[in-house]
């Protein structure tokens, strides 16, 4: 049962990200780029979870916390380029 | 119906809960109309959908006996950061996307986000 669960949660977590992919390509304008960008990382971080739990092992942790933390931290920084041309002032 | 049935029937609900969350979030990117309903579409891949999915992780982990919590780090990180993120996404938005005639003066002070609306700020 878990199996199916796994594989289903794995399509659709796929899906999403070919969707905020596709966003990220098609977007009109700069936030709906970041925004994307933002929902890619936190997919990934989903991703890297689920391969833990299809492995049944606790490996995959720190991956999924440094990517949620670099997805912030890079999401912050262009919304600071593009508000004021500058990342640290 | 003893107790690994059980946590095995939690981390299949949890993780189809979440998977399907993070699906509506990233369908709603894709296509709402507009750059702030865009916005608020992924917040739910943010809070519920990668909630459900640490959380069927740390179920699996006591359930295999080996169990850890490792995942409420994650789960607080994602939590305190997406408004922070959200807020500042929305920023930009109203930096691009709007000209500074349009906005109304805000209450206390004269700015708008990065904006300066011209106009005096309103007392209480």
């Amino acid at each position: 049962m878990i199996g199916y669960a796994i594989a289903f949660g794995f399509v659709c977590v796929a899906l999403a990200q070919i969707m905020s992919m596709i966003r990220l390509i098609i977007g009109p304008g700069v936030g709906d780029r970041v925004l994307a960008l933002d929902t890619m990382s936190v997919n990934a971080v989903a991703l890297i979870v689920l391969l833990g739990i299809a492995g049944g092992t606790q490996i995959y942790f720190e991956a999924a916390l440094i990517i949620a933390m670099l997805g912030f931290v890079s999401t912050v920084a262009y919304c600071r380029f593009v508000l004021r041309g500058d990342i640290i002032e | 119906m003893n107790w690994d049935f059980i946590a095995e029937l939690a981390v299949c609900v949890t993780i189809v809960i979440g998977s399907v969350f993070i699906l509506v979030g990233s369908y709603g990117l894709l296509k709402l109309d507009y750059p702030m309903s865009r916005l608020h579409a992924p917040t739910k891949a943010g809070t519920l959908g990668v909630g459900g999915i640490l959380l069927a992780s740390m179920i699996y982990s006591f359930a295999l006996g080996d169990g850890s919590l490792h995942e409420l780090l994650i789960m607080a990180f994602l939590f305190v950061t997406a408004p922070i993120s959200a807020h500042f996404v929305a920023k930009v938005h109203l930096h691009r996307d709007h000209l500074k005639q349009d906005l109304p003066v805000p209450p206390k002070d004269p700015l708008w986000a990065t904006k300066d609306t011209g106009g005096q700020p309103q007392p209480d």
